[in-house]
This record gives structure tokens, C-alpha cells and sequence, in this order.
């Protein structure tokens, strides 16, 4: 891709901005040595592990990076300097979100886990949140032992500027398990948004049938995993335990949920003895409690049944901007929100729902 | 139960018959194969079992007078339904004998269940046909069963299931689609089986609703994987229907595929084309579970999507519990014209009846 | 108002229920506890015989893996995609202010006043033959 030179027409003074999904990238494993207690360093750099796996992103697939996004000295999304000029400068954003997609739940030593996730947090403290004001960020976890990722949110959960906690979308069990109610109920408890973040490497397929030959596969069938995590979440019964949680699926696309809404509504009118805690349609549980960022949009090939499907959420309050820096999500700056939102929805959109969801 | 609107033609495309017991295969058993059954019988990927709600996931109506299992009474399914309903066709899925470990045993109950339904279902009752059953984990075992009865008129398709244990695309199933393609025969995928792993891509849910109404998550894989892996391309007049998944999911899923291509092209050059266009060109859908949206506009644009008048086929799924009935299973009027398609004609053009 | 005498009492004993014709109608007609219902045979889904669907109780949970199961056999669930309709109000559970099967009034009238409403006009025995002895269960079709 070649830089962007034109700022796209709704980058205006009187319309706020907010990226709800920009990668940080820990560099490498030796990054987080200065935030690791000297056991686990020298475990690290004597036991051949090279950090966890991390093939959500294939380092040549257009998708995973935008040609001009990689510093002199790391991979894209690792270096302060250029990730503020291209994300923050350039989109005159009043706060962008990071999602440090570092899945140290594909670590089986549950205790290295736990304590790769405390480095990258301190090292996000360190080197994101205190130099750039306008950033937050999303706390690291090592989700597959809730009760510390737990730990690690009574930690870190009251720093300023984390505003979430960062789960990735692949889990070896669907999140509305009571498995992972610690989660919840610290999140709830500091104020966190629980981020369901495309990817992760949970050890089982990423599909009911099985594993997919190519990554285009995989990343579009991604779709359905987050399907799985919403019906699930209501169904499960997790916002009736935590009326207060916010969950915000990032980059697994929103174009599907009408199809989820009107699929799980109809089950549950006539299966509602199988889960008798939700006393509301299912739908309205997800209007309530989920927040989808927009990229990538799925756009279908007529932009006004594009404006027809956003209407089928029956919400304006769902989709919140955001860029999936440095994935490369769209040709344009322009085609980073659909054509002809009304004002009022392209406001909502661009930082109202955000500002609101992650109390901005 | 009358309707009220215009009386059009019924094809049914998804009806389920049943064994009524289990020695029912006995007669269509080879010795060795009878004993199998009889000291080990089926057996499966234990482990993903979700109570239905309801015995045999059937209507509370729908248990035969003669005490046998729902779908397993001729008879009574011909009262309660093809007469009820005045069908021209119904479509028989047996929902049993594709899957299990033991592959030559299930290649051996495909046959029997095959043979059993021209016996006991298809030549004494013409109105219904029925599918091929296959042990579709062995390509060329479920072949061999497709040749076998290939050129039978009892038969309308093959019949696969939409957990499987991997994605439908891979080479392993090729020889399914050669041989289907050797005679026109289309696949259905119907709802249901057990994969090789947990339901979903993020584990095991717990609950029914999660297993019945997530089930478009497999669809969805089976279509990603046909259209990605380039089976259309290796065979272009294969046809598959995509039976009790829904429709709703179908046209978000065309333009989440297309999205991902146009990024990601270069990893797939045997596609030709847009994965849309594979999609539109080689799938039918048939309508049960109808997704009943909130408003009206949002399922005319739905059909619209879909292209509903060419691809969509009327199904009441009789005699389980998610049945839909022939007047009542649309949540909106339809031009008597796509009415007409929906409820016979794609389903009459497409099965060659 | 036509009344209709639809079963005697001892005809449909408490759990039980009995499906009838009535001005081209089919209706269930059931016993709770002593006490009759009668609600319209006809899903306001999709048209199924809803009467001839299961009796349970209203299962209801405050919070997930707690179960309050109360008033059991006073809910009907439809007999093919179970939704869930209370027999002594008519209206569905999961949108009671919509979603509402026909309730009609029952009364139980001993056969003396019964046969003698016979003589005034307004009754319609059906295939009964009124006794005076016998305990009926008496259904009120709005015009």
C-alpha cells in the first residue's frame, strides 16, 4: 500500500474521532526481559521458547500489515513514533485503543503465562500509556487460569488508561462458562470492557469441522467463532450474573449478527426452558451489552444495503470506528466508514458509541 | 388447518424417516456386519451430546398411533403429512448411518439404510425419494455406495452432514463430488453430526439452544471450505443444497468471503473468480429453520439477498420439533409467482422430478 | 353469547383435558386443580394444534443454575416449537402482551340448571343429552 496522502471528508474539527482497535506489538521476547522476575529470563532464554504462537498474522499476508507500517527497527506496530503519526495524527483521533494481540493464552505453563502478561502490561505502562496521552489501552491476561487473569486486573486494573481487558476470540471454552465468571466479575468491578479480540491458538479447531487448509479460511470463517462467543455470553447467562459487563468484539465483523439475533431470538421462544435466566429476548441482551468496532466491514457490493443491513441491527449504538492499524482493512482513508451514514450515525460511529462504552 | 392463501404445489425437501427398531437392518445385513452390530454397534466421537428438549427431537404430535418412533411409521407420516399437506414430493434424509469410527461398519449400515428405504419407503409411497446415505469420512467407500445407486430413480442426492471431521473442501471428500458429478446428483449437507472436535471454534457451550442455534457456524465452514479450496472449479457442475442451516447467515457470509479474497487472493489462484459468485452459482438453501426477523422489510431483503425465487426450497423438517408448516412458515406474504418457486418449482428443477 | 355444553365434569379429571368442536372451532378445554379452562386449539405461531402440546410448570430463574419451578400442569407447551402458553390467561410467556392464544369463559352448571337453560334457548347441548344429576362443563362462544 502506498501512503495515504488525502485525509478522508469526515476527519473534520467538529467531529470527534476514536480508533477502537490499534495494535501495539511487543517486538520480541527479549522486550519484555526487563519486566520478567530473573527465574523466568533465564527460562526464556534457555529453554528454546520463543514466546507464544502467534499465527493469527502471517508476516507476508497483505492483510497483516500496511506496506509503510513497519519501523526501521521492529515489526509494524512496535515503535511509538510512527504508530502516533499514523494512527493518531493522521486520523486527528481524540483517543485510540490498543489491543495488544500477545495471545499468552497459548502458553500451557499457566505461571510463565501469568507472568508474560504482567511484563507486557508493565511495558505497556512504560512505553505506551505514560508517553502518549491520547492512547489506552487493553490489559493482557492469562485467561485459561481465570482466577489469575483475576490477579492480574486487581493489579493493573486501576492504572490510568487501561480501559479493557483483551480476550482472544479462540478459547478452548466458550467465554459465557461460569469458568471464567473471575474474569468478569473483576473487569466489572475496575470498570473494564472484556475486548474479544479476533484470533488465538486455544488448541482446538477453529471450526466445527475441523481445521481449515488456507488462512483465508481461517481468517474469513473467524466469523463464526465470534458467533459462537455471543450466543454463548447471553444464552450462558454472563450479563445476568454481571448486569454491568460491557463486551466489545473487535475485528470479527458485525455483518452476521442480524442473522445471529433472529436465529438465537427463535430458538429461545420456544427452548427458553433450556436456559430459564434470560427473561428477555436475546437480542435485546446483545443490543444492551455488545459493541462491535467496524473494521473489517464485510461491505455487501451496494453500498445502500449496506446502509439497509446497518439498519437491521436495530441500534445505532453498536458499531464503534476503528482502523485494525497496522492491518490493512481498506484501500482508502475514505472507505474506513461506510458512504451515506446519516450525521447523526456517522457521529455515533466515529467516537459518541465508544466514548460511551469505554467512558471516555 | 386451512390455508387462506392460494393453493400452489409442496415439495418437501427435508423429511426425516426412521428405523423402527434396531434390528430393522437385519434383513439388509451381511452375517458378519449383523454380529458387529448386534456385539459393538455404532460408535461415535463420544463427548458432544446435547439432550434436545424433546424425545427424538420430535413434534409432541408427531409419535405414531402404532407406537413406533417418530418418522418411522409410513403410514401415519402419510396421513399426518403428504396427505395433510397434499405433497407432489417429499425428500427422505435418514439422519442416521453416515458417521462413526469403524468406517467399513458404517459403510456397511449406509448400504443396508439405502436398501431399506427403496424397500420400505420409496417403492410403496412414489411421492417420496429419497438420498443416498454415505460414510462420507471415507471418500472412497461412500464413492462405491454412490455408484451403487447413482442410477436409481429412488434416489435424488447424496447426503452429508455439516459437522464433519474437516472442513467439506478437502481433498479427502473429493471422491464424493466425482462421483456425484458422474451423475448429476446433488449434495445435501443437512444439519447435524459430530465433528472431531468440540461443536464450535471456542470450544464446547453448554446448552441445547447453543448447539441447535449455533449450527450455522458449520454451514458456514463447509461453504468457506467448498468455495476456498477450489472444488468448484474442479468439478463446475456440482451442485450442493444446504439443508436446516438457515438462510439469514448466507449473504453476509458472500460478502465476508469476498471481503477476505480480494485482500488474500494470491494464496488461492485456482479460484476464478469472486467467492460470491461460486456461492450463488452452485448452492441451494432449503428454508427450514425460516429466521423470523423482526420486521417484515428485513426478510423481503433477505430473499432478495438470496436470491429466493431460484434458490431457496421449501422444508417442514417433519417430524422433529422445529417443523415448519407449508402456509404458515414465512414471516411475510411472497409474490405468488416466488411462492410458486419457493414451495415446488426450484426443488422440482433442481431434483429432476 | 351461545353457550355449549362441552363435556360432563367427570369426563376431563384434574390434568386431564379434552379438545373440542365448537362453531367451527377447536378448542382444548382443561382441568386445573378442579377448576376448567378453555383456550383456542391454534398456535398464534404457525397454526399448530396447540392444545394437544405437553402440560408443564412455569420454570423461571433469577440467576443462572437456580431453577423456581412452580404451578406445574398449568402451562402448555405448544406441540411443535414448545413455546410456552399459561392455560388459565391465554398469554404466552416470552411476549404476554402480544403474543396471546384465545381464552374462552367455562362455567360448570349442574344439569337442572343446564336443562332448564336448554328450555329458554341460549344453551346448545351439542351431542350431550342433559341429565339433571350430572355436574357440566359449560362453554360461553362470544358472538
Amino acid at each position: 500500500m502506498e501512503t495515504w496522502d488525502t485525509k478522508p471528508s469526515f476527519i473534520r474539527s467538529d467531529l470527534p474521532l476514536i480508533d477502537c482497535d490499534i495494535h501495539n506489538r511487543v517486538p520480541s521476547l527479549g522486550t519484555l526481559y526487563p519486566y520478567l522476575p530473573d527465574f523466568w529470563v533465564e527460562y526464556c532464554s534457555t529453554s528454546g521458547f520463543g514466546g507464544p504462537e502467534m499465527g493469527d498474522y502471517p508476516g507476508g499476508a497483505p492483510t497483516s500489515a500496511l506496506l509503510d507500517t513497519k519501523p526501521s527497527d521492529g515489526p509494524p506496530g512496535s515503535d511509538l513514533e510512527l504508530l502516533r503519526e499514523q494512527t493518531l495524527d493522521f486520523w486527528e483521533a481524540d483517543y485510540g485503543i490498543l489491543n495488544c494481540a500477545y495471545w499468552v493464552q497459548t502458553v500451557h505453563n499457566e505461571y510463565l503465562a501469568a507472568a508474560l502478561a504482567s511484563a507486557t502490561n508493565d511495558w505497556q505502562v512504560e512505553h505506551w500509556l505514560d508517553p502518549e496521552p491520547r492512547l489506552r489501552a487493553s490489559l493482557v491476561v492469562s485467561s485459561q487460569n481465570p482466577l489469575s487473569a483475576a490477579q492480574e486486573i486487581e493489579r493493573m486494573g486501576d492504572y490510568p488508561g487501561f480501559v479493557q481487558v483483551l480476550l482472544p476470540v479462540r478459547s478452548l471454552m466458550p467465554y459465557g462458562k461460569r469458568h471464567y465468571d473471575p474474569i468478569f466479575e473483576a473487569a466489572v468491578r475496575h470498570n473494564l470492557v472484556i475486548g474479544i479480540h479476533y484470533g488465538g491458538a486455544a488448541g482446538i479447531p477453529p471450526s466445527p469441522s475441523g481445521w481449515f487448509s488456507t488462512y483465508l479460511e481461517e481468517y474469513a470463517g473467524m466469523g463464526q467463532v465470534f458467533q459462537a462467543q455471543v450466543i454463548s455470553l447471553v444464552t450462558e447467562g454472563a450479563f445476568d450474573r454481571f448486569p454491568d459487563l460491557r463486551v466489545a468484539l473487535i475485528e470479527g465483523g458485525f455483518t452476521w449478527l442480524p442473522s445471529v439475533m433472529w436465529r438465537i431470538d427463535k430458538e429461545w421462544r420456544g427452548l427458553r426452558h433450556n436456559t430459564p435466566w434470560i427473561k428477555r429476548l436475546p437480542s435485546e441482551y446483545m443490543r444492551e451489552h455488545l459493541r462491535f468496532t467496524l473494521q473489517p466491514m464485510d461491505t455487501p457490493p451496494d453500498p445502500k444495503q449496506f446502509l439497509r443491513m446497518i439498519g437491521q441491527l436495530d441500534s445505532d449504538d453498536m458499531l464503534m470506528f476503528s482502523t485494525d492499524y497496522p492491518h490493512w482493512q481498506f484501500d482508502s482513508p475514505e472507505e474506513a466508514l461506510p458512504m451515506g451514514l446519516p450525521e447523526s450515525l456517522m457521529k455515533k460511529i466515529l467516537a459518541e458509541n465508544a466514548r460511551e462504552f469505554y467512558q471516555l | 388447518m386451512k390455508s387462506t392463501r392460494e393453493k400452489v404445489p409442496v415439495i418437501d425437501t427435508d423429511i426425516h424417516n426412521n428405523l423402527p427398531s434396531s434390528e430393522s437392518l437385519h434383513p439388509y445385513l451381511s452375517e458378519r456386519w449383523r454380529k458387529h452390530q448386534e456385539m459393538i454397534g455404532g460408535r461415535g466421537h463420544a463427548g458432544s451430546a446435547y439432550p434436545r428438549g424433546m424425545p427424538h427431537a420430535a413434534r409432541h404430535d408427531a409419535w405414531p398411533p402404532s407406537g413406533l418412533a417418530p418418522g418411522a411409521d409410513l403410514a401415519f407420516m402419510q396421513e399426518q403429512l403428504l396427505d395433510a399437506w397434499d405433497f407432489e414430493y417429499g425428500i427422505l434424509n435418514p439422519l442416521m448411518g453416515g458417521s462413526g469410527l469403524n468406517l467399513e461398519y458404517v459403510a456397511a449400515i449406509a448400504r443396508a439404510i439405502n436398501d431399506w428405504q427403496v424397500e420400505e419407503w420409496t417403492a410403496p409411497e412414489p411421492r417420496l425419494k429419497a438420498s443416498i446415505v454415505v460414510p462420507y469420512e471415507d471418500g472412497e467407500l461412500a464413492a462405491e455406495e454412490i455408484d451403487r445407486r447413482g442410477e436409481d430413480p429412488n434416489f435424488v442426492q447424496v447426503l452429508l452432514i455439516a459437522r464433519t471431521d474437516e472442513p467439506l473442501g478437502r481433498r479427502k471428500y473429493w471422491k464424493i463430488y466425482e462421483a456425484a458429478t458422474r451423475y448429476d446428483l446433488p449434495i445435501g449437507i443437512h444439519f447435524g453430526g459430530v465433528g472431531a472436535g468440540p461443536i464450535t471454534g471456542a470450544g464446547s457451550p453448554s446448552y441445547y439452544i447453543e448447539d441447535h442455534g449455533g449450527m450455522p457456524q458449520a454451514f458456514q465452514t463447509q461453504v468457506i471450505s467448498l468455495v476456498c479450496e477450489g472444488v468448484f472449479e474442479r468439478f463446475p457442475t456440482l451442485k450442493f443444497v444446504l439443508i436446516e442451516g438457515g438462510f439469514a447467515w448466507f449473504p453476509p457470509l458472500m460478502w465476508r468471503l469476498d471481503q477476505s479474497w480480494n485482500k488474500l487472493k494470491e494464496e488461492v489462484p485456482d479460484l476464478k473468480k469472486l467467492p460470491s459468485e461460486y456461492m450463488k452459482e452452485h448452492f441451494w438453501l432449503s428454508s427450514q429453520p425460516v429466521e423470523e426477523p423482526p420486521k417484515r422489510e428485513y426478510f423481503d431483503l433477505l430473499l432478495e439477498q438470496l436470491n429466493a425465487q431460484e434458490r431457496l426450497m421449501f422444508a417442514t423438517d417433519y417430524p422433529h420439533w422445529d417443523f415448519d408448516a407449508p402456509d404458515r412458515a414465512f414471516p411475510t406474504s411472497l409474490a405468488p409467482d416466488v411462492r410458486r418457486r419457493i414451495m415446488a418449482d426450484n426443488a422440482r428443477e433442481l431434483y429432476k422430478l | 353469547m351461545a353457550k355449549h355444553v362441552v363435556a360432563t365434569v367427570d369426563e376431563i379429571p384434574p390434568g386431564e383435558r379434552k379438545i373440542v368442536e365448537l362453531e367451527g372451532r377447536s378448542l382444548g378445554v382443561f382441568n386445573i386443580d378442579g377448576e376448567f379452562y378453555a383456550v383456542r386449539n391454534i398456535c398464534p405461531h404457525q397454526g399448530a394444534p396447540l392444545c394437544e402440546g405437553r402440560l408443564t410448570g412455569l420454570l423461571e430463574s433469577n440467576v443462572p443454575g437456580e431453577y423456581k419451578y412452580t404451578r406445574k400442569g398449568e402451562i402448555l407447551r405448544c406441540v411443535w416449537h414448545g413455546w410456552e402458553f399459561d392455560i388459565k390467561t391465554g398469554q404466552s410467556w416470552w411476549n404476554p402482551a402480544q403474543r396471546r392464544v384465545r381464552k374462552y369463559p367455562v362455567e360448570v352448571e349442574d344439569g337442572a340448571t343446564v336443562a332448564s337453560g336448554l328450555q329458554k334457548g341460549p344453551y346448545t347441548a351439542e351431542t350431550y343429552s342433559v341429565s339433571v344429576d350430572q355436574r357440566y362443563v359449560v362453554i360461553d362462544m362470544p358472538e
